[in-house]
């Protein structure tokens, strides 16, 4: 009986039906309908037989096109999710009141605003800036793909398969009840002994490791890769933008995985590190984390500036104002980054001398981002301004961006942060720069770019509503919280007793209802412009008169980008070209050196993510199985030598024929 | 711009101005891409290293490292890792001159030196756990098993890959994929080196004076 007992643990380790959460009618409906949609879903996809077009030509694809539209669907869903967290928060915080308790118990509520947190920054932002990178940067230095092309499908994987773990928390077991930074004590052992910690740790370690690497890649392949001419300094400022954040992955990532495997140590070894006795330290908890943290909320605007930068420029007509400045202002910051991470724990006692250098460090980055703000608006001064929907984000954004940094720059007096942390007032301010730069900036990317990924433009009407449903409705939500956080209210409260702050929890309510519709508005816009396709098509490959090489191939672009590598004479290069009677060539084509699909990736992130999962859940069989089959896996991998094949010439001289024929 | 003398009056512009003919190939992508990787894990390595620094002295009754470290073992183990340096620089000069045999002699002696270097680690962690200063007995022992282990785990990683390597050169011989290959490995392999150095230094030198 005992063996048998013993058996089932080292297979099953703690997982049994008591884990998944039955008795919850909000989550067993929700994986109902999961069920449902999800089968649909596989139904269809396999009664139209696409199976195998997904597999050859997404799943193992290795062009940086397909992996960058990849990485925004992902982005797409996961926001889907982390709303519907965040709708739950905000229903449950403007009922419960008194005696009135809401409708989550407390555990799940806390599940909720950790999920909602992790959801949002890990697989909403994160993918959506690695996916422009992804699309935009090749094309924009005049590239055929990216320095590691399988590097960059291995990635996507990996962070998908970090988005499947958070997902299965929600129906197997539990999530972190700790909030999305998981600060020990609390997510110690003794405190959290739940498998919860453990799908954060293992969900952020494996989408982790593919963020690094997609760090590396496009360093690489920007520092290497350039068409020639195109120095450092005649880099579309996407591009620099593009190569800041991923030096910044490149430093700050690493201080992650070493931070959670410490805390994994702590919970499965019973290590110290941060524990209250036996000599343990969770203060260093609280530093290394910030010292990725910090650089992690510069990783996701920067490439947001950069985007601005494009937009603002070809919607005026002009060429960006203040290049130079708008470089090193990026540089800057991504150099003060690394200097500020103390102003998240003020209130942790470093004293007076180390608080006040890092609030001067925090007020000193404003300078560099409010002359990016001028930049912006002296490139609108006396331009032709269309104002088509990006640019009206790009308003929108730079309206309410520049409130939250103001609020910004006020948590970073000392003195002042120790009235507002933790307060309702913080979530207010990192939602103003979030919400009104990533994803407003997220949102004019998609508009802009839309036409060169698919050839047809969004359309415009359903545009504007998501955005005005989108602007109104983060004042609606957050300006409340301002005023909630001034008066003393603190986060992640599920129950107040005070009767007269529920009005502003209700009017935040209403703004989280006009931010979903502006959700709906987005998805309707997607599904209306494909319906309406042939009259919003764009044949010209460049709809907008755009400035930068992306815009000088068809829309979408060929496999190879290029048929040949252009030459660069000036930072806006494709507006340099048009206006020296470029003349693109009809004939001479030559044979092009591609990187092969491969299956690797997603095997790869298949077996780390039933890694992941043997190990939340103490499957010690199944973590050494998967283990051993990881490295056998990579092994094999490495085996392969043929990784390129050649594009004939016949190919390349068809394609860029009916390219001739189209623009005839 | 500045640049505007090298760009052509309109008019004058023939076909391929604006293109470059031919391919145009990275140089060396591969060495810098993995140049970085070594920098994000020297990152790793400094994480690990504050935090040793910050726990170094929190025994909580327990044991020292005066109390704990063995040095002559330590100065043999760092000899193992040392000459193993200088014996994968051997097998990258028997690289350069193209000869094969030589080549995978000297890494295959770099492997052994490499693997008796994690042997003599192996013990001494088990020397260690057995005396009952194992890593859940105090901060400043988890610190310390989890900076030198994660070192050991990297040459573990880095002999795995050797044999790989080893397998592979035999294949397939000293192509450019392979010398390539070797080229990455050797950079890792010097990198381990430099991390051992300071946790020589660092852990076991001062911890011993404390």
């Amino acid at each position: 009986m005992s063996e048998q007992f013993e058996l089932s643990k080292l297979i099953f380790g703690r997982l049994s039906w008591e884990s998944i959460p039955l008795h919850d009618p909000i989550i067993l409906a929700t994986f109902v309908m999961v069920l449902l949609g999800g089968g649909a879903i596989v139904g269809a996809l396999t009664y139209y037989k696409v199976w195998g077009y997904l597999w050859r030509e997404w799943i193992t694809s290795i062009d940086h096109k397909r992996i960058g539209v990849m990485y925004m669907i992902l982005g797409i869903v996961m926001l889907l999710r982390g709303f519907a967290d965040a709708i739950m928060m905000r229903i449950h915080q403007a009922m419960a009141f008194g005696d009135a308790t809401g409708y989550l118990p407390p555990h799940h509520y806390d599940q909720i605003f950790t999920a909602h947190g992790v959801i949002m920054i890990f697989f909403v932002a994160m993918p959506f800036v690695v996916g422009l990178m992804n699309y935009i940067v090749p094309l924009q230095i005049g590239a055929r793909d990216v320095a590691f092309p399988f590097l960059n499908n291995l990635s996507f994987w990996m962070t998908a398969a970090g988005a499947a773990l958070v997902m299965a928390s929600l129906f197997i077991g539990e999530f972190a009840k700790s909030g999305w930074l998981a600060y020990p004590p609390l997510t110690g052992i003794l405190q959290s002994p739940g498998v919860g910690v453990d799908y954060y740790i293992w969900s952020l370690q494996i989408a982790g490791v593919g963020t690094l690497l997609s760090g590396i890649n496009f360093v690489v392949t920007i520092v290497k890769m350039r068409a020639p001419g195109m120095n450092m300094m005649k880099m579309p400022v996407f591009v620099w933008t593009a190569l800041c954040t991923n030096i910044l992955i490149v430093a700050a990532f690493p201080v992650l995985t070493a931070v959670m495997t410490l805390l994994s140590l702590d919970r499965y070894l019973g290590m110290n590190f941060f524990t209250n006795d036996l000599g343990g330290n969770a203060m260093m908890y609280v530093n290394l984390i910030w010292i990725w943290g910090h650089p992690e909320v510069y990783i996701l605007i920067l490439p947001i500036f950069g985007v601005f930068s494009e937009i603002v420029s070809t919607y005026s007509g002009k060429r960006l104002f203040g290049y130079s400045s708008m470089v090193y202002a990026t540089l800057v910051i991504t150099i003060l980054s690394y200097l500020v991470w103390l102003h998240h724990f003020f209130t942790m006692g470093s004293g007076a001398t180390v608080n006040s250098f890092f609030g001067i460090t925090t007020m000193i980055i404003s300078i560099p981002t409010g002359a990016k703000i001028f930049n912006w608006l002296f490139t609108m001064y006396r331009g032709r301004i269309k104002f088509d929907v990006p640019m009206l984000w790009t308003v929108g954004f730079m309206i309410t961006f520049v409130i939250g940094g103001m609020t910004g720059v006020l948590l970073a007096v000392p003195p002042a942060d120790f009235v507002l942390h933790n307060s309702l007032f913080l979530i207010a301010h990192f939602h103003n720069v979030i919400i009104g730069g990533v994803v407003f900036g997220t949102f004019a990317a998609i508009t802009y770019w839309y036409p060169k990924v698919t050839g047809y433009k969004l359309d415009p009407f359903w545009g504007k509503a998501s955005f005005w449903c989108w602007f109104i409705g983060f004042y609606l939500a957050f300006m409340p919280l301002y005023m909630l956080g001034f008066m003393g209210v603190t986060r992640r409260m599920s129950h107040f007793d005070d009767p007269s702050l529920q009005i502003w929890f209700q009017i935040a309510l209403g703004g989280a209802v006009l931010i979903g519709l502006g959700i709906a508005c987005f998805l309707i816009q997607l599904y209306v412009s494909y319906k309406k396709r042939d009259s919003l098509r764009d044949e010209t490959g460049d709809p907008w008169d755009g400035r930068t090489l992306e815009w000088s191939t068809s829309s979408p672009p060929p496999k190879y980008n290029f048929a040949f590598t252009p030459k660069v004479y000036d930072n806006d290069a494709w507006w340099h070209m048009k206006a020296n009677g470029f003349v693109r060539p009809t004939s001479d084509f030559l044979a092009i050196h591609m990187p092969k699909n491969t299956a690797a990736g997603i095997i790869v992130a298949g077996i780390s993510t039933v890694f992941g999962f043997a190990m939340i859940w103490h499957m010690w069989l199944l973590a050494g199985l998967s283990f051993t089959g990881l490295i056998i896996a990579i092994i094999i991998h490495t085996f392969n030598y043929k990784r390129d094949y050649y594009i004939p010439v016949e190919e390349v001289a068809r394609t860029e024929a009916q390219r001739t024929e189209v623009l005839a | 711009m500045s640049h505007s003398a090298v760009i052509p009056a309109a008019g004058e512009s023939s076909k391929f101005e604006f293109l470059e003919r031919g391919e145009h190939h990275v140089a060396n992508g591969t060495l810098l891409g993995f140049w970085l990787y070594l920098m994000s894990d020297c990152l790793v390595f400094a994480a690990l290293f504050a935090t040793y620094g910050v726990l170094s002295q929190n025994f909580a009754g327990g044991p020292t490292g005066a109390d704990l470290f063995d040095l002559p073992l330590v100065a043999i183990n760092t000899s193992f890792l040392l000459f193993s340096s200088i014996t994968y620089g051997f097998a990258m000069l028997q690289m350069q001159q193209k000869k094969l045999k030589g080549t995978m002699i000297w890494l295959a002696i770099t492997g052994v030196l490499g693997s008796a270097f994690l042997g003599l680690e192996l013990y001494e962690f088990y020397h260690l756990i057995h005396q009952g200063a194992g890593p859940q007995r105090s901060a400043f022992l988890s610190s310390f098993f989890t900076l030198v282990g994660t070192h050991g785990l990297h040459v573990s990683f880095g002999i795995i890959w050797l044999v790989t390597l080893l397998v592979q050169l035999k294949k397939h011989g000293l192509t450019t994929a392979n010398r390539r290959r070797l080229f990455c490995l050797s950079m890792f392999w010097h990198f381990l080196d430099v991390v051992w150095i300071g946790v020589f230094t660092i852990v076991y030198l001062m911890g011993s004076m404390s």
